[in-house]
This record gives structure tokens, sequence and C-alpha cells, in this order.
């Protein structure tokens, strides 16, 4: 039965008429829209187990059942034709295991996506995601001897199925919201991530995600087990060519932190501005475990983001800081949600937003306090420059308290770029873009501090090359 | 080096005329004093040279090294050789002073020399003028004293070596001791650009005895109604500036 399906699949693959941007054959290339049958395949031609086969259907249902929100952006939320959406397409080269056996055409996309030498060094541990399927991937060899498994969540699935099966969609379930229901139908590719028990991961582990066609959907699935007193940091670092159609990506990240154990994700997004780009991020830490999100939003059309982080064991910290850029026509909606669940357990969160020209940013945040979080502490600040005059901010905090003895905080701020800092600028020399660039560059320092030396010059680079032609 | 013909500017948010027919020239080489009651224009004239959009010209021209820069935007007479060290300093959170100068040095200095040496120099600069280096990671002017700015003013003629500087109220918010000080290293960087020249705006007359002006220039009304030597400050130092109001055409 399972061979020929496949065969079908095979078949309709080649009737297909290519119209990619790319001169590239994928190997399976589905209709676009979907449905519980389209499900099913996607999971047979994966050679998946059967749990995950159901897991998918009953995901599917969910998806169906459950409505639009009706919050954040419902206008352009309402804009998504999800029968004009590609769910699953696998480019035709199979894993690699080295560098040089990778495509000639992948390595081009990576010199555009400009990343640079010095970063190279670390690309022996790199999940790349071309399409909806890895075809890079290689574990340094250090890794690989302490016990560090760092593949695709396919392989992961295939190899490590037990891991996989204890807490897949344990921290984020299919029924959270309609998109992690989406891809938790659909999903394809992303990371899976175990560090065993006292192993500290000294270089970061990172993965390059692109979306290459017309109406391409991504649907990465992330999953990190960082096991009782490891440490590990985790770099997503996106970036997308600009078609004039929509797309969507909606990535689930779970992350696990087991007792005394360090997790940090980082992400620079940088989709292109007719992206869809809403992601469903979660961690549970337990005790004295501590977790960081760091998060760049950049580029997308509509960004909806909040990663969350639940303190479930006494002593465990989180911490997140986020920087959100919204350009004209774009609407960045982005937050956290920090929710404190036992003794003595803490969290900061530090949230800057940049609006320019008609861009829209926004900041949703939930901080919730069991009763049980004795001791808790949480401090909030949201930060927020405009540049322009019809440039828009707001914030939405939400704040429900259980415990009294916790201490909250919660600041926010809204500054305006005046005339006068930008005339005092001017008059030693730089024009009102470098101007506005110094004082945004100023603004974000204390998000810079926390990347890698090379992001943080990639994100340098990236912001002034944002800022070019901001000024009208 | 500077010509001034028939300046009008006004305030643009007020419409309020503030510069009321100016005419100045200012030769190479040459050290002026703009003397003048508070509200009489001669802040107004520092930022206009400069090009500040809150005021707009509405008659006359300024020329800089023969060029018309009335509408040159401000970044660009900055790079032409125009500094105004300002008598209130703009505070910019966030920017620190080591980026700023990162960034502003780029405007003055060649591509060749790599910036360790620049920013080594500035902190020596900083230095001299009595500003301790960690100040390099403060805010830009943000909590800085009163003292400190003007420090940071002055010390800035000496970073970009304008061709034409333009010290708003430098003794203002500086001891004497200060004042003293910033004096010295602006007289020592005229002595070493003998082609610079230096507009000092003040009113108070205190500072005029640590200078050697060419010319000194009295406004009121939003006009120079005289100019002199170092006798007229001497005599604005004895009878104040009533004396002249008189001599205004209205």
């Amino acid at each position: 039965m399972e061979d020929r399906s496949i065969l079908e699949l095979r078949e309709m693959a080649q009737e297909y008429k290519y119209d990619f941007k790319d001169p590239y054959l994928y190997k399976e290339v589905f209709d676009k829209g979907l449905n519980e049958e389209k499900v099913i395949k996607i999971s047979k031609i994966k050679g998946e187990p059967e749990w995950m086969t159901e897991f998918r259907v009953n995901a599917y249902r969910i998806f169906i059942s459950k409505p639009m929100p009706t919050w954040g952006n419902t206008e352009l939320l309402n804009k998504i034709n999800f029968d004009d959406i590609h769910y699953y397409v696998c480019p035709e080269d199979d894993h690699k295991t080295s560098w040089d056996d990778v495509p000639e055409y992948i390595k081009k996309t990576f010199d555009r996506l400009g990343i640079p030498e010095a970063e190279r060094k670390f690309l022996a541990g790199v999940t790349a995601q071309y399409e909806s399927e890895v075809v890079y991937h290689s574990i340094r060899e250090d890794l690989a001897k302490q016990g560090v498994i760092f593949t695709d969540m396919d392989s992961g699935l295939r190899e490590y199925p037990e891991i996989v099966r204890k807490y897949f969609g344990t921290v984020v379930p299919p029924e959270d919201n309609k998109f992690a229901a989406l891809n938790s139908a659909v999903w394809s590719g992303g990371s899976f991530v175990y560090v065993p028990k006292g192993v500290k991961v000294s270089i970061p582990l990172q993965a390059y995600f692109r979306i290459n066609a017309k109406n391409m959907g991504q649907f990465e699935r992330t999953l990190i087990i960082a096991d009782e007193g490891s440490e590990v940091t985790y770099i997503e670092g996106c970036t997308a060519p600009v078609y004039s159609s929509q797309s969507l990506h909606s990535a689930v990240v779970e992350i696990i932190a087991l007792p005394n154990s360090k997790v940090q994700y980082i992400t620079i997004q940088n989709w292109s501005k007719d992206v869809y780009n809403l992601v469903t991020k979660r961690a549970v830490a337990y005790e004295n475990a501590k977790v960081g999100w760091i998060d760049a939003n950049i580029g997308s059309l509509l960004t909806m983001k909040y990663p969350s982080i639940y303190l479930l064991g006494s002593g465990a910290r989180g911490e997140i800081i986020s920087v959100a850029f919204a350009k004209t026509g774009q609407h960045q909606d982005a937050g956290s949600k920090i929710i404190l669940a036992a003794p003595n357990t803490s969290a900061t969160v530090t949230s800057k937003s940049i609006s320019i020209g008609s861009g829209r940013a926004s900041y949703r945040g939930l901080v919730k306090v069991y009763k049980e979080a004795k001791n808790a502490k949480v401090n909030v600040q949201c930060d927020a420059l405009l540049l322009d005059p019809e440039s828009r901010t707001d914030t939405y905090p939400v704040i429900e308290v259980h415990q009294p003895n916790a201490a909250i905080t919660h600041e926010a701020t809204v500054s305006k770029i005046s005339e006068q800092q930008l005339y005092y600028l001017m008059s030693r020399g730089l024009t009102a873009e470098e101007a506005k660039t110094l004082i945004v560059h100023g603004f974000i320092e204390s998000f810079i501090k926390e990347l890698p030396m090379e992001y943080a010059v990639e994100m340098n680079r990236l912001i002034a090359l944002e800022m070019e032609g901001s000024v009208g | 080096m500077l010509k001034i013909v028939n300046l009008k500017a006004k305030v643009k948010s007020l419409d309020k005329p503030i510069l009321n027919g100016v005419d100045l020239e200012v030769k190479s080489g040459e050290i002026h004093c703009i003397m003048g009651r508070n509200g009489s224009g001669k802040s107004t004239l520092g930022h206009v040279i400069m090009g500040n959009p809150d005021y707009e010209i509405e008659e006359g021209e300024i020329y800089f090294n023969g060029q018309l820069i009335n509408e040159l935007p401000t970044n660009e007479r900055a790079v032409a050789g125009i500094y105004l060290a300002f008598q209130n300093p703009i505070e910019i959170p966030g920017v620190t002073l080591a980026n700023f100068f990162r960034y502003t040095t780029k405007k003055f200095y060649p591509e060749n020399i790599p910036y360790p040496q620049i920013r080594k120099k500035i902190i020596e600069l900083l230095g001299k003028f009595g500003i301790p280096e960690d100040t390099m990671r403060r805010y830009l002017n943000e909590g800085f004293s009163g003292g400190e700015r003007k420090r940071i003013e002055a010390m800035q003629v000496l970073v970009y070596k304008p061709k034409l500087a333009i010290l708003d109220e430098i003794d203002s918010g500086l001891d004497i001791d200060g004042l003293k000080q910033v004096v010295r290293y602006i007289n020592e960087y005229v002595e070493q650009n003998p082609e610079s020249s230096i507009i000092f705006i003040t009113h108070y007359s205190r500072l005029l005895q640590y200078l050697n002006p060419n010319k000194v220039h009295v406004m009121i009304g939003g006009r120079i109604v005289m100019s002199g030597d170092m006798s007229l400050a001497k005599e604005i130092d004895e009878k104040g500036y009533s004396w002249l109001e008189g001599n205004v055409v209205s």
C-alpha cells in the first residue's frame, strides 16, 4: 500500500508544471491546498511511524475546526488563502554530509544571504533548510563524541523515535492555536537537538532557513531537549528573497530545559516583506534551569510571535530579549509570555521596537504568576522608538498574579527621534539617514550585546541596510 | 571665509523674526567676538549659519568660502568646515560618546587612518580637557554637567579641525579655571591652524580677557549695531549695553 501511494505521488509530481524561480527539479511536488488525504501522504512519503501519522491527522482536524484568531492584525490574517499554498516541497538532493557535496546553487544562496566567512567555520554543524527539506547536514565530530544530537527533525524522528515520541508536541500541543495545529499537520524539516546530561556545548548550533518558491509554505518543527545540567545555544537566522505573492511561514519550536540546564535560542528573522511569519515558540524550564529567547524580527509582512517560557521548577529562570523592526507595510506583532508556576522563579523581558514610515509594532505580553510561585520576580521593560510621524506602536500587557508576595514590574516607554537630535548629529557631519541609524543602533545596543560576535556584525549590517532610504 | 549679507531669519514655528538684517564678514585666520544680551539674536545667528531647521531664512545670503550656503544641508556645511559648539548640546540617550565619535570622525578623517588610532587621539583630547576616558561609555550629553558639556563641545574643535568654529556661550557653565583651559586650547588651535577662524558668542566680557580678538561686534534686536576692537568690549564691560540701545534704528 505504502509503496504504491508513493509511486502515485511520483507520477503526480512528474505531471506537475514547474513554475518555481529556481531552475530546479523537485522530488515531490504537491498541488496547492490541503486535505486529510494529503496530510497522510506527507507522512507516508516520509516513511513515518503510525503514531506520527495519527498525530498529523488529529492536528489537521484541529486546524480546520479552529477559527482564525480574532485578535492581532485580523485584516492581514484573513487574507491568507489556505487553498493557495503548497504544503510540501522537497529538493531532489538527498542529505549531504560534507560542504563539498552541497550543490553550487545552494552555496550561492548562502553567498546572497551574506553569511560572513568567519561564520563558515561553524558551518560544519549547520542545518540548512532549502525549501521544505534539509539538504545539508553534518555534525562536528566533537559534538558527536559528546553524544550531542543535532539533526533535522525528520531524521530525528527516524533515528531517535523514543526521545522524539516522548517530547514531541508536549510543549506546544496542536490544540494550542490554529497555526500550531497547521504546523503539526504538515511539518517538515526544522531541527532536533538533544544535549545529554552535563554536556556543555561550547559552539552555538546554527541553522539557516530560506523560502524560495512562490506561495511556498514553510512549516519547520524544532525540538530541543537539554538534559540535566547541560548547556546549549541554538541560532536560527533567516533571510529570504522578495517575491510578490504572499508566503506563509508557520513554525513551531519546543524547548525542554531539564533541571539545572541552560538553553539559549537566538533568532534573526529577516523574511521577505511578503511573508506571514506566524510562529509558536515555547519553552519549559524545570528546577534551576535557565531559558533565554533572543529574538529579532526584521522582515516579513506580518509577524505574530510571542516566545513563551513556562517556569515549572523551583528556581527556574527565564529571559526574553526581543527587537522588532517595522517598516512601511509591515506589522510586527510580537511579545512574550512568562508563566511562573513554582517558587523562587524569576524572569526578565526586554522588548524594543522601532517603527519606520507607516510601520506598526505591537507588544503583546502576558505575565502569569500561579499561587505556587512564592517569591516570584518578573521585570518587563518595553521600549518603542518611532522614527516618523505616521509610525505606530501599541502595547498590550496582561499581568495575572495569584501569589501575593510576587514582585512584578512593568515599564513602557515610547520615544521619537526629535528634529533637534538629528540637527545636532548632522552638525557633526552625519547625513539624516546616518544620524537615524546611529540613534537606532544606540536604541537596540542592549540587544546586540547579547549576540555572538559574528551575528552582532551581521545584525548591525542588516540594520544599516534597513535604514537605507528610510529618510524621505 | 564667511560673509553674511543682510540676513533676515525667523523662528519657523512661531513665525517670529529674530535676525533683522545681519551683515558680517570673517576673514581667514580671524577671531571674532559677538556680544549681546539674551534674546539679541546672537545664538540664532550661529544656528542659522549651521542650518538649524527651527529657523527659516527670509532674506539675505550666507557665503562660506565664496559658496552660497543658504540651502545647503547642515551635514554638508559641517563637512565643508563649519563647526558649531552648542550652547545647549542635545541629549541622545542610547548613543554612547564612543559610538558618536566612531560615526562622526569618518566624515573628517581619511579612510586609511584606522579607527583605533583616531579613538586614541580622542581619548587624549578628552583627557586634555579634563574629561575621564570612561565618559566614552556614557550616552551623549545625558546627565553631563554643564561644564562637561562645554568642555566636550569645545574639545570637538580639535577633533574635526573646522575652518570656521562658532563657540556659542562656551563660557557659561565653566568655572574660571575651566574657561581658561578651554580658551587656551582654542587659541593654540588657531596658532597651529592659521587659516582657521573662530567666532565666540557671549554675553559676558569676562571671556574676552583671555582672547585677542580681531573684531568685537555687538548685537541688539537681531542686528550687529556696532563693531570695533577690544576697546569696544572694554566699554561694554564698563557701561553695559544700554548706551548702545539708543543707536538702534528700528
